[in-house]
């Protein structure tokens, strides 16, 4: 059972901190079609895209995607499990 | 699929804000039900694989990519309730962390793939379920067509919300066909993405896949 969790998590680490450089660039569904509809015009700067791993990149340089991908999957298990691991049903009661 | 601040107005924001807070809530509540010692950490799990495969933006056309978004993957995996909270929390975490989706359009971006998609995803799931319990192929189709009708449904959500209160008046039939275009070839890579991964885990570990909950034959305790 651990086993299969640590290579569960062990995929996402290696997605998040390597497959991650081979991520297109280009605009998602949502941000094509504001783009391209005009819409996108009307966008607010994001009000942390001066922070740290805005972009998920360290300060601005993607070449550092892969530590911040890496910072994520660390930040999102952390909360997650907390969380869930919180709410679960004890097994013993 | 996250918008920035600004493409819907402010009271439209507000209201997919307090959406997104009752749909959340109502998961929390429901959520404890499906986690115990065995799930929990399932459930995290599946929440940063999540975060992990979303920074993969898959080419679709010239000058457009998609990624995943996870709903019906997150449901099928670990149920309606922990998968929307699964993505809510990836959803929070690129808002804060990473300034990838607006603030005060967190709560559409979540209502979007956290609530429609996982809630849509699952419930496509779950009608299909009986193809499910045949087999890998089955699951593998099952999971596919879940995830296809939760990318199309996630975008629907953005077209309902720009119709209701969106920034600059652009005719909602331009915004719908882009988006429905866009999203079907998507929700291709979200299928293929989601049917690779549900049946990975069912064939090392069956019963940690919340659809197929009920199909293995009980463990005998022999005594």
């Amino acid at each position: 059972m651990k086993k299969f969790f640590i290579g569960f998590a062990f995929v996402s680490l290696l997605i998040a901190g390597v497959l991650s450089y081979f991520a297109s660039g280009d605009p998602d569904g949502l941000d094509k079609t504001v783009e391209d509809t005009g819409i996108a015009e009307h966008a607010q700067e994001h009000p942390f895209s001066g922070s740290t791993f805005a972009d998920y990149a360290l300060g601005g340089d993607d070449k550092f995607t892969g530590l911040a991908g890496v910072l994520g999957v660390v930040v999102v298990l952390g909360l997650s499990f907390g969380l869930f691991w919180l709410l679960r049903k004890k097994s013993d009661a | 699929m996250h918008m920035s601040d600004g493409l819907l107005n402010a009271p439209v924001s507000v209201v997919f804000l307090v959406v997104a807070a009752v749909g959340v809530g109502f998961a929390l509540l429901k959520a404890r039900a499906d986690l115990d010692d065995r799930t929990a950490p399932m459930a995290g799990l599946v929440a940063t694989f999540i975060f992990a495969v979303q920074m993969i933006n898959f080419p679709i056309l010239p000058g457009a990519s998609g990624h995943l978004l996870g709903g019906a993957l997150a449901a099928i995996l670990v149920g309606p309730y922990v998968g929307a909270l699964c993505v809510t929390i990836v959803l929070v975490v690129q808002a804060l962390l990473f300034a990838d989706g607006g603030l005060t359009a967190l709560g559409a971006n979540v209502t979007n793939m956290a609530l429609i998609g996982t809630a849509t995803g699952f419930l496509v799931a779950v009608a299909l379920r009986k193809f499910a319990a045949k087999g890998k192929g089955g699951l593998a189709a099952v999971a596919f067509v879940s995830a296809f009708v939760n990318t199309m449904l996630a975008a629907t959500g953005f077209v309902v919300e720009y119709a209701i209160g969106g920034a600059g008046g652009v005719e909602i039939g331009k915004v719908a066909l882009l988006m429905w275009g866009l999203h079907a070839l998507i929700g291709i890579g979200e299928g293929v993405i989601t049917a690779v991964t549900v049946t990975s885990v069912a064939s090392i570990r069956p019963d940690l896949v919340y659809l197929l909950k009920g199909n293995q034959k009980p463990l005998e305790v022999r005594s």
